[in-house]
């Protein structure tokens, strides 16, 4: 059993992406990895907060860090957005020890301190890299063969910071569906943004980009996409409508969690999943992997 | 005896903002332009912006819709050949105009990131459904009423909650201590 303190982030937890965080739960125990949910943990600071108030954000993420350093366990979110957040307080922490002053002494009003040694993690890199693509391929009960999988990595999991993953071209994911005996299809957007939350305060601009990003995937002969983010879910599968609406087009294009695609691989039935809960429906191109009496039966 | 320019004046601000100081860097290539997806939407393309700011436009540069359509997609910040952290600077000089009253710029992308950062702080999480409701309803009223699809579609599958995710009075406390205490020390530089 590997154990990590676990971050679902508020999307994942009590917002719109709740299936990820499910999926991630049931997919990581069934791999032998114990997700321990950090106590009492507040919003990461988001990148929308830290363009208002800088200082604010790392101290809202210090806290959370400062929290999880008493475990001594690696920190692992699903949220691109979470990670790259807790990613840029460490180095930011380090690197500005004025900026250090500052955080602490806010997080010493608070009772905490914290020493700058948690490792923040991406659920992608976790699957990819410590349980890794032989031990998931040997638990495979339904492989996924013959599906066409775009593996959409977004923005924030692979950039700035050099990470698990090459900046612009990377292949983790590709590989992971590889080992679940899906076909993933090149997919030259694949780090290309979905528009991030400028879905809500400049729509049409968001609308534009996520448009390029689902004619890529089909004219490459994706069936689905996948993607390791609640925000590029959201507005990928959410939002299509608009986008069809938009540029009178058609896509039908369902958008899976990554750890739902794995899941389904697993034999975990799609309901434990939240394949209900995907705006546009998996259920036909998933037919013929997984054929259930009634995980559809909200639709 | 040297005297500061207007230009100097703001540089020496900008470097002072973590993550601004790269801006000395720059050497024009325009690499961050020819990579950023929005480029096309901004009145001065990320190059542009720095030239601007290096010529001491403080105001120009302040008011600017520029930042405000950065995705903080870091494809700029990864390309850049002098190691710039763009996006952070984008970040940096969005701060320096909220605080200065100059976020207007034409988009409502400042007033949706103030309503995200109020959310959050005061309740520690965010409340999506919540958020969003109130900006659209403060904002842009008619656009509330063109999402009703979409907020439909996902009340459908049970992903609007209206709850939102508290802290225990404990962690509200802290968080609150905490956040209190960062703003008694002004901003990060």
């Amino acid at each position: 059993m590997r154990y990590y303190t676990y971050f679902p982030g508020c999307s994942a937890s009590e917002g719109g992406a709740k299936a990820y965080n499910w999926s991630a739960q049931e997919v990581s125990k069934a791999l032998g990895v114990e997700l321990v949910e950090l106590d009492d943990w507040n919003c990461c600071g988001s990148t929308p907060s830290s363009s208002v108030d800088e200082l604010g954000t790392f101290c809202m993420s210090a806290r959370d860090l400062a929290l999880a350093e008493k475990s001594g366990l690696d920190l692992v979110t699903p949220c691109s957005a979470c990670y790259v957040i807790f990613n840029r307080t460490n180095s930011y922490l380090r690197q500005y020890p004025k900026l250090k002053a500052k955080v602490d002494e806010a997080l010493a009003a608070g009772g905490l301190e914290y020493h700058g040694t948690v490792k923040v993690r991406h659920l992608l890199d976790v699957m990819a890299n410590d349980i890794g693509y032989d031990a998931i391929e040997s638990e495979v009960k339904q492989s996924l063969s013959g599906l066409k999988v775009a593996p959409y990595y977004g923005c924030q999991v692979v950039r700035p910071t050099p990470g698990f993953d090459h900046p612009e071209s990377p292949q983790s994911m590709d590989k992971l569906i590889t080992s679940l005996g899906g076909e993933p299809v090149a997919f030259p957007l694949k780090t290309r943004c979905c528009g991030g939350s400028l879905i809500i305060s400049e729509e049409d601009v968001a609308l534009g980009l996520i448009r390029k990003l689902l004619d890529s995937a089909l004219s490459n002969g994706a069936e689905c996409l996948v993607t390791v983010c609640p925000l590029c879910q959201t507005n990928l599968d959410a939002y299509q409508s608009r986008v069809e609406k938009k540029f009178k087009t058609s896509y039908k294009l369902p958008v899976l969690f990554f750890t739902q695609l794995i899941g389904l691989a697993l034999g975990i039935d799609g309901k434990t999943l939240g394949l209900n809960t995907n705006v546009v429906s998996p259920a036909k191109v998933l037919e013929h992997i997984y054929n259930p009496v009634n995980y559809m039966t909200t639709h | 005896m040297e005297t500061k320019t207007r230009s100097d004046a703001f540089i020496d601000e900008i470097c002072a903002i973590p993550g601004g100081e790269g801006i000395r860097l720059c050497i024009q290539c325009g690499t961050c332009t020819a990579s950023c997806p929005n480029a096309d939407k901004m009145e001065h393309t990320p190059s542009q912006l720095i030239a601007m700011a290096r010529a001491g436009m403080r105001e120009e540069v302040l008011s600017s819709n520029t930042m405000w359509y950065c995705l903080s997609c870091y494809l700029c910040t990864v390309r850049c050949p002098r190691g710039i952290k763009q996006t952070d600077l984008m970040h940096a000089l969005e701060c320096v105009a909220v605080r200065e009253g100059l976020s207007h710029a034409g988009t409502r992308t400042p007033t949706m990131y103030r309503s995200f950062n109020h959310f959050a702080c005061s309740l520690g999480s965010l409340p999506e459904f919540g958020f969003m409701a109130w900006f659209y309803m403060f904002s842009n009223p008619l656009r509330a009423w063109r999402m009703i699809p979409v907020a439909l579609d996902l009340l459908r599958r049970g992903r609007l909650s209206i709850r939102a995710r508290r802290l225990t009075p404990e962690g509200t406390n802290q968080l609150r201590a905490i956040l209190d205490k960062a703003e008694s020390l002004g901003g990060v530089s």
